[in-house]
């Protein structure tokens, strides 16, 4: 076989490059430099030439471009089927997606063409051994770490058997690296054949309102939940949010009351998160809200409630009222005491 | 014969728009009883981390209940008929009763231990070869996920073994001229697509679902299994001999049968299956270890609601720079 190569299915829309798959370039680097590999991009679009170099910046050997005016806007049939026989001609260990609406859409089409394992919404891959029930050891597997059972418990997934070991990654879970305009790279042109059987569903029109906030970027977020009681209130989560240069979240609960609008809701419906810093103001922590910001490297949780499941995971816990509590926060941070 | 064409020119005077448009579409519904995993206490815990899956309620998967709502909502409009299939241990019937309550037409359930254990290829697969031994309809319906394993990959992997195109996020659905009008969640909104049948659609959550009628109610409360048939003679029989137990058996089952009464069950053995492909051996993916969440926290110190604990714990994360 070949070298042995990671792969990101990167993901752009009418030219415009989803961040998700720089996140991911940079784990596969990660990856790729632990198993003496290289890393592949695979590209698919209409004249994004220009998002060639991006990837190449962040962490791509080889990209491998389709270039072709029907690959403008992802549909289901010829991006799967482009895909599988680039996997099929090329052979890569490892095939990574993000997991968004188009990673979602395309990764298990193209795993049940290619016959083998996919592990959805991963949070974490690491590359380590595995040995079976039976006691046959597999070296340098992918785990594939995920939570599961409605994010109560955390699995590690592997694909001992099965090339390429495949999985859809979450938004917003892994660090994207600086970008170097010096790496050298090569671009591995593909000539796509695309069928009239693959042109059966049409794409009559789309609806895009831009994001009013984009949570995944965020280091700090201050989020505020049904405890902060009243969307006059919520200006106190703001207010707090301004004085820390943090970005404004919320809970489900938050936004279903009308404190905020729904770009801001965190957790397994909303937005996932991994800032620098989460701060939790009445915010009770269900398992749907905690799934989505739990990867915080600290949490800070202000509730009434000594109860509440926010305690669970938080690194500082603050029982008390956040009308009493935020303020202090802000005239401790600006040094006023 | 002059009789009959009066009858279908008076139809058609009265009714142009159903003779054209109105094509019959038979839907398949794959539905999955799940563990109730929103509510989960401490008891369904194991030590060890994992979920001790029969502590919890089982449930009819949420997002599953969506997709026969839209496919009973077509078939309101459109005609033809809803089978709902599940694949799943005998208790996992109770679903398909429950389908029958709110309006399907037909069930089947997929009951084997050699599928057990399976991941999305192996349950795909499996569930292909079931639509195909039923004949592949116009529309078929999947949940956009389960909420235990919520991965949304048995949707296109069905899609896929059935050589079908799909439509994922699902929110709506429309007839029109026979192809399919569908409206899809996308990154930041929506988009429309135009697709042919037959075709696979995974729905997503947020329709209302209809209560079951109490009429289906009265009826599918008698329907069962022949496993749960078999154990309810037993039960009723007890000193009846096997010969005996056996015709009447037959004789109730044909009875139920004809009633619209019998959940049917298909084994492996139904199936025009590679047994390689199935449950855990055709299952690419293995389970290598599963921990509890809530090891995750890590140390945790708790704050007093002062002036001097929050000042102390705020000039901790400006010195460990987590605060610039």
């Amino acid at each position: 076989m070949a070298e042995k190569e990671v792969w990101v299915v990167a993901e752009q829309e009418e030219g415009a490059l989803n961040s998700v798959s720089l996140e991911l370039l940079g784990k596969a680097r990660e990856l790729a430099d632990t198993l003496g590999a290289q890393v592949g991009a695979v590209l698919l679009g209409h004249d994004c030439d220009e998002l060639v170099d991006r990837l190449a910046h962040h962490g791509a050997d080889r990209i491998y471009y389709a270039n072709h005016e029907n690959l403008n806007q992802y549909r289901t049939l010829p991006y799967t089927r482009i895909i599988s026989d680039l996997v099929r001609e090329h052979q890569p260990q490892i095939v990574i997606f993000g997991a968004t609406y188009v990673g979602r859409d395309l990764a298990p089409r193209a795993a049940s063409d290619l016959r083998t394992g996919l592990t959805a919404d991963c949070t974490d891959l690491q590359i380590g051994d595995y040995t079976d029930p039976a006691g046959q050891e597999y070296k340098n597997i992918l785990y594939q770490i995920r939570p599961a059972f409605g994010g109560n418990v955390i699995a590690n997934i592997v694909n001992p058997e099965h090339l390429p070991q495949m999985a859809t990654v979450r938004e917003g879970v892994m660090k994207m690296h600086k970008p170097d305009t010096s790496r050298a790279y090569s671009v591995i042109p593909v000539q796509p054949v695309l069928t009239d059987a693959e042109e059966i569903v049409k794409i009559i029109e789309r609806h895009r309102v831009p994001r009013e906030v984009d949570l995944r970027k965020a280091s700090i977020i201050v989020a505020g939940g049904a405890g902060v009681g009243s969307k006059e209130n919520f200006e106190l989560i703001r207010e707090l949010a301004d004085v820390l240069g943090a970005s404004v979240g919320a809970s489900r609960a938050a936004v279903d009351g009308g404190f905020i609008g729904k770009d801001h809701q965190v957790g397994q419906t909303g937005t996932t998160v991994r800032p620098r810093l989460y701060i939790a103001c009445g915010i009770s922590g269900a398992v749907q809200h905690r799934a989505g910001m739990q990867e915080a490297s600290k949490i800070i949780a202000i509730n009434s409630d000594p109860e509440a499941p926010i305690f669970k995971i938080a690194h500082y816990g603050i029982v008390g009222d956040l009308n009493q509590v935020v303020p202090m926060m802000i005239r401790a941070y600006r040094g006023e005491n | 014969m002059g009789h009959s064409d009066s009858g279908c020119y008076s139809l058609r005077s009265r009714l142009p728009w159903e003779v054209r448009f109105k094509v019959s579409l038979n839907s398949i519904v794959l539905a999955k009883q799940v563990p109730d995993t929103k509510n989960i206490t401490g008891e369904a815990m194991n030590p060890n981390g994992t979920v001790n899956r029969s502590a919890l309620p089982a449930i009819f998967n949420p997002d599953d209940l969506c997709a026969l709502e839209m496919a009973l909502r077509v078939r309101d409009v459109e005609g033809g008929t809803v089978t709902v299939v599940t694949m799943g241990p005998v208790r996992a019937t109770q679903i398909l009763e429950h389908a029958l309550c709110l309006g399907a037409d037909k069930v089947l359930a997929l009951t084997d231990r050699r599928f057990a254990a399976a991941d999305t290829l192996a349950t795909s697969y499996t569930l292909a070869k079931a639509v195909e031994k039923l004949g592949l309809p116009d529309l078929l319906f999947c949940g956009r996920q389960a909420i235990d394993g919520d991965t949304a990959q048995v949707g296109p992997q069905l899609a896929e073994k059935l050589g079908v195109p799909q439509a994922t996020y699902v929110q709506d659905v429309t007839v029109q001229d026979g192809r399919l009008r569908v409206k899809r969640e996308i990154e930041g909104g929506h988009e429309i697509l135009d697709l042919p049948t037959p075709a696979l659609l995974t729905v997503t959550s947020g329709l209302d679902v209809r209560p079951p009628s109490a009429r289906r109610l009265l009826k599918y409360k008698r329907s069962q299994t022949p496993i749960g048939l078999e154990k309810e003679l037993k039960t009723r029989f007890p000193e009846i001999e096997k010969n005996e137990l056996e015709l009447r058996f037959e004789d109730e089952k044909r009875a139920l049968g004809e009633h619209g009464l019998l959940i049917p069950i298909w084994t492996a053995d139904d199936l025009d299956i590679e047994l390689e492909r199935i449950g855990l051996m055709g299952s690419p993916t293995r389970v290598q270890k599963v921990w509890s969440v809530s090891l995750l926290g890590g140390e945790s110190k708790e704050i007093p609601p002062t002036e001097e604990g929050i000042g102390a714990m705020m000039k901790e994360l400006v010195d460990d720079h987590i605060l610039g």
